[in-house]
């Protein structure tokens, strides 16, 4: 059973394409992740998926509903959050819920179980004007609005974009604990480090998916063999790494850099013995499993050479 | 139903709790109204009369009593050479001169021809106009006083009494009260609800109100709903000052004029509708309305400049201004006291622009983003 099936869509502004025959599947109940950068067109396709924007070519079902011809009773079943804070900065909190209860035809006292979990931590605020929370506490409202009616598909566009790390835990912890009462979520979100936390993803990059799959089947399909590599001096030494033979891609990651390299062709060893020689002493390396962001790195490489 | 109600309340809630929203939409009317009223008077009062020539000729004494026992009228300095008036209008010191010639009244009596120059300060041209307006009559007035003693009331003679209907006292508030009635309730609507949708795209609120099932229709009337109270409030606090503050009369029926005013507003409301529609940030939406509405409403709807003295072209761009047939029908409403048979034309033409532009802009509202 899916929740969201779509087909081939494509939409561009004028000249500029956003997003370019992208089809995906997700299946009810399971918390799916969009990775890509920022422009990469993912908030085109919420705009299309949460039919606030018609797709030039393609078609797709949203709980079964037709996207175009059905986007009125979808409107009802679905729950958006928008990546820009969009709620109204000069209501309260509990003006903001109760608008937005209302608007769906419900009340906060008859969804209050479905939102109590999120809703409890900025209930003390409730009088508060919303323009003067702060990031976390706006971005728990912004839920709590979008989970008011009780909506089956939950759009989340970067939720966590501008919030601090710990409430950022937090929130993903509360992702889980939607999708064990049986809705579906649609995340996006430009931070690799939490992919991993998605029961599926889709890697989007200029407005085509470049990788599907699940967070270790990812990992799994990764080609090559990777090392952290460490030296005292690190930007001469990643162009150096970058011509030793035998490595496929090199980048820059945090502290150390991160090195695919072919095993047929060379080893941990020689790599590490090529950069001693090379005038880095103090060189180290050590075998690591790629990330989400290495798949990522590599799908986009492999997708900008294909085009 | 309810949606709509929340949505009434939700707007009215962002209304008070922007001051300065607030500020603009309730003092306004006030200001423009004492403002028109006061500073922008075309009213001419106390004119200050410079006289020149001898006193004790009986016909020039009799002239200079009745000009200064005029009310608007008041004869301020008696100079002895006519060179002298330039000086006076310079520092201000007379608004008008009157120079009778020498032995006024032998000339009159022996040829029955004096002559008496009026001399006005051309700098105000308006203004001149209409004190030399004032003289020239009460001097005519005693012209005939004069003939008819001196011939015995043999002579005939024509005199024109000039008399202003409906506001006798050419009171320029009777103009200027319709107008800005119609540039206030113009301004409130139009302008106030198209940067209230704007403000909704700009934050992204819009995006929200679309992806629920409320239908758009609902969330623009309920737009306007607190508009249109606005106005209402505006209207009647327009009419109560311009009653007992400017003293200017509603000699028709208050219900007419209250229909008229509504329907002009529900034209205001889809304009405003319409702006937003164009308009993707609320400095665009008040460009297009100061610019493209506020400006061409003063200027062509009669307020300032009449319509009759423009060139044709302009008449006729005149004609597609709303306001300019909203003003129209409350002059003859508020001062002529004329009742819906006479406004029918007006009337039809209002309605048929509000009718259009509100379909124009409820069809062109989206229910999707661009």
């Amino acid at each position: 059973m899916y929740s969201i099936e779509i087909d081939n869509i494509s939409k561009s502004y004028g000249k500029t394409a956003a997003v370019r025959d992208i089809s995906l599947k997700v299946e009810t109940g399971e918390i799916f992740g969009l990775i890509g950068p920022d422009g990469a067109g993912k908030t085109t396709l919420f705009r299309i998926m949460t039919t606030l924007m018609m797709p030039d070519s393609g078609k797709g079902r949203i709980c079964g509903l037709d996207m175009v011809k059905d986007y009125f009773m979808i409107r009802k079943k679905i729950g958006y959050m928008p990546g820009k804070f969009s709620l109204y900065q000069d209501l309260s909190v509990k003006e903001n819920l109760e608008f937005f209860a209302t608007l769906f035809g419900t009340t906060v006292e008859d969804s209050y179980q479905t939102i109590k979990e999120i809703y409890s931590q900025i209930e003390p605020f409730r009088d508060r004007r919303a323009g003067k929370l702060s990031g976390g506490m706006k971005q728990k409202l912004a839920l709590c609005c979008a989970l008011v009616h009780k909506p089956s598909v939950l759009f989340l566009d970067e939720p966590t974009t501008g919030v601090d790390a710990v409430s950022r835990k937090e929130f993903w912890n509360m992702l889980g604990r939607i999708r064990e009462s049986g809705v579906t979520v649609f995340v996006s979100t430009p931070y690799m480090d939490e992919a991993a936390l998605c029961d599926r993803l889709a890697l989007i990059k200029e407005g085509s998916i470049i990788g599907t799959g699940t967070p270790s089947s990812l990992v799994k399909a990764y080609p090559h063999r990777m090392l952290s590599v460490k030296a005292g001096r690190m930007y001469p030494l990643l162009k150096k790494l970058r011509e030793t033979p035998g490595v496929i891609s090199c980048f820059s990651f945090g502290d150390s850099h991160h090195v695919a390299y072919d095993a047929t062709r060379t080893d941990s060893r020689s790599i590490v013995e090529e950069a001693v020689r090379a005038g880095f002493p103090d060189c180290t390396a050590k075998e690591i499993t790629p990330g989400i962001e290495d798949c990522f790195m590599q799908l986009s490489r492999k997708w900008t050479t294909q085009d | 139903m309810k949606e709509f109600v929340a949505s009434i309340r939700k707007e009215f809630l962002h209304i008070f709790r922007d001051k300065r929203t607030i500020l603009i939409v309730m003092i306004m009317p006030v200001v423009q109204i004492i403002l028109f009223g006061f500073a922008i008077s075309t009213e001419v009062n106390e004119v200050r009369v410079a006289v020149c020539g001898d006193l004790s000729d009986p016909q020039v004494d009799k002239i200079v009593d009745r000009i200064s026992h005029n009310k608007y009228l008041t004869v301020n300095m008696m100079i002895s050479d006519p060179e002298e008036i330039e000086g006076l209008f310079r520092r201000n010191m007379a608004d008008v001169a009157v120079c009778f010639e020498r032995n006024f009244d032998k000339e009159l009596r022996s040829s029955g021809k004096a002559t008496v120059h009026i001399t006005g300060d051309g700098s105000d041209p308006n203004t001149a106009r209409i004190i030399t307006g004032y003289v020239t009559g009460v001097i005519q007035e005693i012209q005939t006083e004069i003939t008819a003693s001196l011939t015995g009331g043999q002579q005939v003679s024509m005199s024109p009494v000039v008399q202003l209907m409906y506001n006798p006292a050419m009171k320029s508030s009777y103009n200027f009260v319709p107008g800005v009635m119609g540039l206030i309730l113009m301004l409130i609507c139009s302008m106030m609800t198209a940067v209230s949708i704007v403000k909704e795209k700009e934050t992204g609120t819009l995006e929200l109100l679309l992806v629920s099932p409320v239908r758009p229709q609902w969330i623009i009337l309920s737009k306007m709903m607190p508009y249109l109270a606005l106005s209402a409030v505006n209207f009647a606090s327009i009419l109560l000052l311009s009653h007992f503050v400017m003293e200017v009369p509603v000699n028709g029926s208050l219900l007419l004029l209250s229909a008229v005013a509504l329907v002009f507003v529900v034209a205001s409301l889809a304009i405003g509708l319409l702006i937003s529609v164009i308009s993707s940030t609320q400095k665009v939406a008040l460009m297009i309305s100061g610019m493209g509405l506020t400006m061409p409403t003063m200027i062509f709807s009669g307020i300032i400049f009449p319509c009759e003295s423009m060139p044709e072209i302009l008449q006729w761009f005149s004609d597609i201004i709303p306001a300019k047939w909203f003003i129209i029908m409350v002059k003859k409403i508020m001062i002529q006291g004329d009742g819906l048979g006479s406004i029918v034309k007006e009337l039809s033409i209002l309605t048929g622009m509000a009718a259009v532009f509100l379909a124009v802009s409820i069809k062109s509202f989206r229910t999707r983003l661009k």
